[in-house]
């Protein structure tokens, strides 16, 4: 069976869910082959191993995570050409596409994003327009490269005995084109990564201010969720620009999506739409968000929320 | 400085969209076309640089006829002139084959800052800034929420998930936006007039020096095999809050085993 090359996403070697759903994946597709690129693997080795990569090239130069996602697609490019991969599996994050894009210029490749399935013969299952259509398509020329939405398969564990191989690649100085000087870190608490967690709860305009959005906080860590916001919300600096969820910001498809105050316009729907279970609070009974509901509460955020808040903490 | 801003006109998110039942493409006849709302941040960008220092925005677009409307727009926002590429053998291209024929216009142009939005609202693919840069040999500077120049010296400020990262590299090169960057500018009735002085160039793909085998449906590198509308969700419970609507939740998330 052929190697599946899997790009795994880790910050500072803390590998991101999304990996470990890309391992199963590529262990369905073919033999999974993790990709490690940075310093950090030995504090990673056995989760890899836990989800199935059977084999691992590390690239542990420093010089490598320095600039803007080149380097990852000239090491990409490099193993490709070596190894002759079945598919190449990156997650279908801003980066992961940046990356899968240099890949496919690299390489003569197709490649297509914001994928949620693949199965036999690389096909693979989008959701577009919102949700509003799926469809399947495939890659005829060059080596597939496919980049996955985090959330959309559940990892499941298959213990392996990687082969680790070391590997470098030589950067030409149009790789080295954007140096990051500086990596600032804005927000990090304790929160889970907003495309990756399996409960995301959003506030949106009904939540009327920043100050209040320590109600949706406080709902979001009842349940050991991440937070969101709607662009009405960001765009009036209630919230940061980086927890938007809808067309121009993040698409999340978690388990659970709690909409607060939420009318769900197209706009936020876009990046919402494929979550499992969809619960809204809204005042407006005619609010659009009702129609993707599978529970809602026509009622005050300021009275339901925090109630829920309370009643879900009472029965942990 | 030779600014030169990437406009894609898509279809209206608020009409329905389609796919084509023949060949599986984008049905742009059954929604109305608007511009690419990350583009027009591309487009304020261009302008801020330009009025700090100097130069000149041209608006680079490829689509049918329909498109003009997106490059009038443009125009109006301030652009000094336009570039669209129009092409019946264009039609079905993929990311792969799109980023080669602006490639392709871009070598007419000439580039200093090539700016466009980090994805549109039909594909949304997010690759099109990398590709270019890489085809180019250029940095790619995307997902900019902030842009500095000084000189030929460019920074930017990258938008990541933890906050950002500092870039800096030196012009020419690619840079693509999110929304956080700016205020997009309304089109003056004055801008709204001056647009239609301004000059628009129509090159086909011979006119533009692009190899018709790269483009097009036929020699895409992706290929839809088939798509159905997403089933309707089933309609789900909505109750009237009476006081107890928190609990009422709680139970439902119970019944799912979410708590």
């Amino acid at each position: 069976m052929a190697e599946i090359l899997v790009l795994v996403d880790h910050v500072d070697g803390e590998v991101k869910k999304v990996a470990l759903e890309l391992l199963t994946l590529a262990n369905r597709l073919g033999e999974a082959a993790a990709v490690w690129v940075g310093p950090g693997y030995e504090g990673a080795k056995d989760k890899l191993a836990e989800y199935g990569a059977g084999k691992v090239y590390v690239a542990a130069d420093e010089e490598l995570t320095s600039y803007v996602v080149a380097p990852k697609a000239a090491l990409l490019a490099q193993l490709v050409g070596a190894g002759s991969p079945g598919a190449v599996l990156v997650s279908a994050t801003a980066e992961g596409k940046e990356i899968a894009g240099r890949l496919a210029v690299k390489t003569g490749s197709g490649v297509l994003t914001d994928v949620v399935d693949v199965t036999d013969g690389l096909v693979a299952e989008h959701s577009i327009f919102g949700g509003g259509i799926i469809a399947h398509a495939k890659v005829r020329t060059g080596t597939p490269i496919i980049a996955v939405r985090p959330n959309s398969i559940a990892p499941e564990a298959a213990p392996a005995t990687p082969v680790e191989e070391q590997v470098s690649v030589a950067l030409s100085d149009a790789d080295k084109g954007a140096r990051i000087v500086e990596k600032v870190v804005q927000e990090k608490g304790e929160r889970p990564d907003l495309t990756e967690a399996a409960i995301v709860v959003s506030g949106g305009r009904g939540v009327g201010g920043a100050d209040n959005f320590t109600i949706i906080e406080g709902l979001a860590d009842s349940l050991g969720a991440a937070v969101g916001a709607s662009r009405a919300a960001t765009d009036a600096g209630w919230y940061p620009h980086s927890f938007q969820v809808g067309q121009t910001g993040k698409t999340v498809s978690p388990q659970l999506y709690i909409a607060v105050g939420i009318s769900g316009a197209i706009q936020h729907r876009a990046g919402m739409q494929t979550s499992k279970t969809i619960v809204a609070i809204n005042k407006d009974p005619e609010a659009p968000i009702f129609e993707l509901v599978d529970y809602g509460i026509v009622g005050d955020l300021f009275q339901v929320a925090p109630q829920l808040t309370a009643e879900i903490t009472k029965r942990k | 400085m030779n600014i030169v801003v990437l406009v894609k006109q898509v279809p209206d998110t608020e009409s329905p969209r389609k796919l084509k039942s023949d060949d599986s493409t984008l049905d742009r006849a059954a929604a109305d076309g608007v511009i690419n709302e990350l583009d027009e941040y591309a487009i304020e960008e261009g302008l801020r640089i330009k009025e700090a220092q100097g130069g000149e925005v041209t608006v680079l677009t490829m689509g049918p006829d329909k498109a003009t409307e997106s490059i009038r727009k443009s125009l109006a926002m301030g652009a000094d002139k336009a570039v669209h590429v129009i092409d019946d053998g264009l039609a079905g291209s993929d990311a792969l084959q799109t980023s080669y024929a602006i490639q392709q216009v871009l070598g007419r142009t000439g580039f200093d800052l090539v700016i466009l939005g980090s994805e549109s609202t039909d594909a949304r693919t997010g690759v099109l800034a990398a590709m270019l840069a890489e085809r180019l040999g250029v940095p790619q500077l995307s997902l900019a929420n902030k842009v500095e120049i000084d000189g030929t010296a460019i920074k930017v400020q990258r938008q990541t998930d933890y906050g950002f990262d500092r870039v800096e590299a030196s012009l020419p090169a690619v840079v693509s936006v999110v929304e956080k960057i700016n205020e997009p500018r309304y089109p003056s009735f004055k801008g709204i007039m001056a647009a239609k002085k301004k000059p628009v160039e129509t090159l086909d793909i011979a006119g533009a020096g692009i190899d018709p085998g790269q483009v097009g449906l036929a020699a895409a590198a992706t290929e839809v095999v088939d798509f159905a509308e997403a089933p309707p969700r089933a309609q789900g419970q909505i109750v009237t809050d009476e006081g107890d609507g928190g609990t009422k939740i709680a139970d439902f998330l119970a019944s799912k085993k979410f708590v």
